[in-house]
């Protein structure tokens, strides 16, 4: 075998708790748990870390960045959006007698 | 101007490959990276390769001149800054070989070209840290002509290597800074260890005028990869800036620049200087420097004798007896 071609494991870290997991990079490593060691060496040397993951590559599936118009609108989604909505900064009061 | 690639490379059809190519360079003039996964011609998917392998090449051989200074360190400080450098030369190697991978590259070849020789490393470190002095100049001026050098590669066009060379550039920032202070205490140090700092310049100055790269006239690699958004600047406009940032802070330590022709233009704003000898060059970087041979035996011995906890670890991975260590003498 082939004793530097090892699995890729994908590496997530996080700064604190409560922040996200975030994807910083790969390493290789012959089973998860000696990858989350490579990971700590390798992406832990400066910032704060209180958390890691690793992942298998191989587990991952992703989108292909060619099929990026299925994330496109077909319709107009600016109802979901507060920018959808226009509303006056001074509300101009009716002019009209309040029915009595 | 427009660079041709060759549909029988790219194993597509002339028309597609006109196709393909506008697809790709608009991506790389609107700023969009270029990710492992989208069409990428044949000609820079080499030309990233060669570069990105030769690069981290340079960052595990660059671990070695420094490397060998560790038990040497003048103080406990300097010492724990030096292995901390160290370290991060190598993890730089394993986040490079890795975004060399993504392009298709074996990571098992790019490792057996280094250690049998075949493939090249920065000529910076062919050569010997033959004192102490030669440490701080090596921190100070060569990580910072690297970091001219990966911070504007850092903006480049392919998504892996940008972002591994982000990270580089951050930790970097302490080689650089670590390097000046230490300069800077010895250039204020007594006569004899200005004269060793001194020592240390006039032989380390020519190397580090080639650092960047042969001049633009010569080198062959520079217009393509420029066009590609992989090099931002070419090799004499990253030597410039080099100067720019280096040389005036080096007069400022009462330095004596080895090469009586470096002068400001006050016209062009450009530094002119003597040509580096890029005969020179090219000897070193095909294993002809100083210490060449030294370099590859080193990385070598140190790939040997990691191999028992290669072996341990895969055979833990599969649950096998761990194999003992062989010891040699």
């Amino acid at each position: 075998m082939a004793d530097t071609q090892w699995p890729v494991y994908e590496v997530f870290h996080q700064q604190a708790r409560g922040e996200p997991h975030i994807h910083v990079g790969s390493v290789h490593a012959t089973d998860a748990e000696m990858a989350l060691v490579m990971a700590k060496e390798q992406y832990c040397r400066r910032q704060a870390c209180v958390n890691l993951w690793v992942v298998p590559a191989a587990a991952i599936l992703a989108s292909e960045y060619q099929d990026g118009d299925m994330f496109e609108h077909t319709t107009d989604k600016s109802y979901r959006e507060s920018w959808g909505y226009k509303t006056p900064k001074t509300i101009q009061k009716s002019d009209e007698e309040t029915p009595t | 101007m427009v660079i041709a690639i060759d549909p029988q490379l790219n194993k597509l059809s002339k028309e597609e490959c006109e196709r393909h190519l506008e697809v790709f360079e608009g991506r790389i003039a609107r700023g969009d990276k270029v990710e492992p996964t989208d069409w990428m011609p044949e000609e820079y998917r080499h030309q990233l390769i060669r570069l990105i392998h030769v690069h981290a090449n340079s960052e595990i051989c660059g671990a070695l001149p420094e490397g060998k200074w560790i038990p040497h360190a003048p103080s406990f400080k300097r010492k724990m800054a030096l292995l901390a450098k160290v370290q991060d030369e190598v993890g730089h190697a394993q986040l490079l070989y890795r975004a060399a991978e993504t392009l298709g590259a074996s990571r098992q070849q790019m490792i057996e070209d280094l250690i049998s020789g075949k493939s090249k490393f920065s000529n910076v470190f062919h050569y010997p840290a033959e004192i102490w002095t030669d440490v701080a100049i090596i921190a100070w001026l060569i990580d910072g002509a690297a970091i001219v050098n990966q911070t504007m590669m850092s903006d480049g066009s392919y998504g892996p290597y940008s972002r591994a060379l982000k990270r580089i550039c951050y930790e970097e920032a302490f080689h650089l800074k670590h390097g000046y202070e230490m300069v800077v205490t010895i250039a204020q140090g007594t006569k004899k260890q200005r004269e060793m700092l001194q020592d240390s310049l006039d032989r380390w100055w020519p190397p580090i005028m080639m650092f960047h790269g042969p001049a633009d006239k010569v080198s062959k690699h520079t217009t393509m990869l420029v066009q590609w958004g992989v090099k931002l600047k070419t090799n004499d406009e990253q030597r410039q800036q080099f100067l720019r940032q280096f040389v005036p802070k080096m007069l400022d330590l009462g330095l004596h620049i080895p090469d009586p022709n470096l002068r400001l233009d006050e016209k062009t704003g450009e530094w002119l200087y003597t040509e580096p000898d890029w005969d020179e060059f090219k000897r070193v970087i095909n294993g002809g420097g100083p210490v060449s041979g030294d370099r590859v035996a080193t990385r070598k011995l140190a790939h040997e004798e990691g191999r028992w906890v290669r072996e341990a670890l895969a055979a833990a991975a599969t649950n096998q007896p761990v194999p003992m260590p062989t010891m040699t003498d």
